[in-house]
């Protein structure tokens, strides 16, 4: 009987997440065109050799760890001080507490085509507030940094609520009497902060770093949207902003191959892996966590 | 400094201020997205930027809904329906399957619920190319390709749901009154829909607003699956609205905010289930 009750679970997994995951690696090492399905035929490691030499893919990869470490170390940070203010005793808590959710359910394809005309060149609100305290006009646009700022701000007010609120949760898990034990031996609050509350919460920490990694090396719907001309997948003009995820569309259904575009996505999920590896160890080792 | 923790001592001003501050920009692009969405052409071009709504948004909201190649109607219906069978199915089979790991023994379980919990850091993203050519050898014209069956199927079941269901009910329903069952000859499904169904309904609530926003929300997958043809989800007639040769912000904004309503009313309704669940899943994982 249990076994029923697990199967459909099982089942549905196995077709169509354990499947094409493994069959994508298959894809991957041969031709598959989808204009020409007679070009089909087994590539070897043809795929990936051209992965090596690619300038798009280069291009593509370097776009995406900008992106990546524009929004996620800001984003990580201000969750922290966030989870920090809420961590008080508030009047309308709940209240707060729920709005920090409305960037998260906020559709994404909305969101960007808000933020589109927010970094508008000429009439944007964010070069308003520029003229404001006294900066030129930005082509949001017209350039790799500028257009990763802008996409990393998307990607930053869509997930710094939801990432304080993990944080919280786990503060409030924290024993009191270890801060009140700290504050009469005289720690400020600055140093409750960072020897008591992040220590604590480290396991947290990690699982948000690893959970934005895996969301950060993936951005396509952003890029995607930013574009003047979405549908091209081009990430701007010269692929200023381009994104490995958004290149695996385009190579694969802009370009009908979808051989290489496999190759590209095991790529991916092996930078995914390596990277996640590795901002984990350093996110242990900077937050005071054992080894 | 008095010998408080942060969690007892009151909030002062400043605190007040910055959250409100905070709360401002997470409702500012909502917000822009409604004045913009009420207004003419003439809106986007204002220096400084426009701030209260107009009163143009019925206009524009019929310009979204007679766009021909867009099928921006079409599209809410079919977010409605994707989002609503997935969201049934995710509970149903998550919670059968979490009532399973957490309650009942047999062999080979530690194993599979690792297998479970390792499916949860498999992006499944990058099986893409994939999933699309699988799709396209599935019984049909052309395969399920182009059709809902193709967002909705491989999005019945989420391993994410089997987890947090498993962690729920072994915290929530106590083994005595399963045996008790089990002592007045109660089947398993029996004991599932009489004595666990019952005691997990925030969690069946949490899961159910999560899934449905989610969702609602995906959209590679449905573009490239449903990008194209006429059976758009809204997220993909939301970028058919914003990839025309002349696009209108006004026109565009006022589809995206008749595409978030829809969640914004969830969270209304439900942000208080929302938030007690993700705060009482993050000290649990």
């Amino acid at each position: 009987m249990p076994y029923v009750l697990i199967a459909p679970f099982f089942i549905l997994f196995a077709i169509f997440g354990l499947f094409p995951l493994i069959f994508n690696g298959v894809v991957a090492l041969r031709t598959w065109r989808l204009d020409d399905p007679a070009q089909d035929g087994w590539a070897g490691l043809a795929n990936f050799e051209r992965l090596l030499t690619d300038e798009d893919f280069g291009n593509a990869l370097y776009n995406t760890f900008g992106i990546f470490l524009l929004s996620t170390v800001p984003q990580l940070l201000l969750a922290l001080c966030v989870a920090f203010l809420l961590n008080r005793r508030l009047r309308g808590q709940t209240w707060f507490r729920v709005s920090m959710l409305l960037p998260y359910i906020t559709p994404l394809t909305a969101s960007t085509l808000v933020f589109l005309v927010v970094f508008g060149r000429d009439t944007g609100v964010a070069n308003w507030v520029l003229s404001v305290v006294g900066v030129d006009a930005i082509d949001w646009r017209a350039g790799k940094l500028q257009s990763w700022v802008a996409i990393a701000t998307m990607v930053n007010w869509k997930w710094i609520g939801y990432n304080a609120l993990l944080y919280l949760s786990a503060m409030q898990t924290i024993p009191r009497d270890i801060y009140e034990a700290s504050a009469l031996d005289g720690a400020t609050a600055w140093k409750q902060l960072w020897r008591i509350t992040v220590p604590m919460i480290l396991p947290v920490v990690i699982f948000t770093v690893v959970l934005s990694t895996i969301g950060g090396l993936q951005l396509f719907t952003e890029p995607m949207l930013l574009d003047s001309n979405p549908a091209s997948a081009s990430g701007g003009s010269n692929g200023e902003w381009q994104t490995i995820a958004q290149l695996i569309y385009k190579v694969g259904w802009k370009n009908l191959n979808l051989g290489y575009a496999a190759a590209m996505s095991w790529a991916l999920f092996l930078i995914i892996v390596v990277v996640a590896v590795v901002n984990t160890v350093l996110t242990n080792r900077l937050g005071g966590g054992k080894r | 400094m008095s010998g408080r923790a942060p969690q007892d001592t009151p909030a002062g001003k400043w605190t007040y201020l910055l959250l409100g501050l905070t709360f401002l920009l997470s409702i500012y692009p909502i917000y822009w997205m409604f004045v913009i969405a009420t207004s003419t052409d003439a809106a986007l071009a204002e220096i400084p930027p426009k701030f209260l709504p107009g009163g143009e948004f019925m206009k524009n909201l019929d310009e979204v809904f007679s766009l021909q190649d867009v099928y921006f109607a079409e599209s809410l219906v079919n977010s409605l329906i994707v989002s609503t069978v997935v969201t049934v199915s995710v509970l149903f089979f998550c919670s059968v399957a979490g009532f399973a790991f957490a309650k009942l023994r047999f062999r080979g379980s530690r194993i599979l619920m690792v297998m479970v919990v390792l499916t949860l850091t498999v992006p499944n993203q990058l099986g893409i190319v994939a999933l699309y050519i699988l799709m396209g050898y599935l019984p049909g014209e052309g395969g399920w390709n182009g059709s809902l069956l193709a967002v909705i199927v491989p999005g019945l079941v989420s391993a994410f749901g089997v987890f947090y269901m498993r962690q729920f009910i072994l915290g929530a329903v106590p083994d005595e009154l399963i045996e008790s069952g089990r002592v007045d000859g109660a089947t398993t499904m029996r004991i599932y829909w009489s004595i666990v169904l019952p005691a997990i309904r925030p969690a069946l609530a949490v899961l159910g607003l999560l899934t449905f926003v989610g969702s609602w929300n995906d959209f590679q997958w449905p573009l490239i699956t449903l990008g194209g043809t006429d059976y758009p989800t809204s997220m993909v007639a939301l970028f058919d609205l914003a990839s025309g040769n002349y696009v209108l912000y006004r026109r565009v904004l006022a589809g995206a905010f008749v595409a978030t309503v829809p969640l914004i009313i969830l969270l209304f309704v439900g942000g208080r289930q929302i938030v007690r669940g993700i705060m009482e899943g993050a000290v649990k994982s």
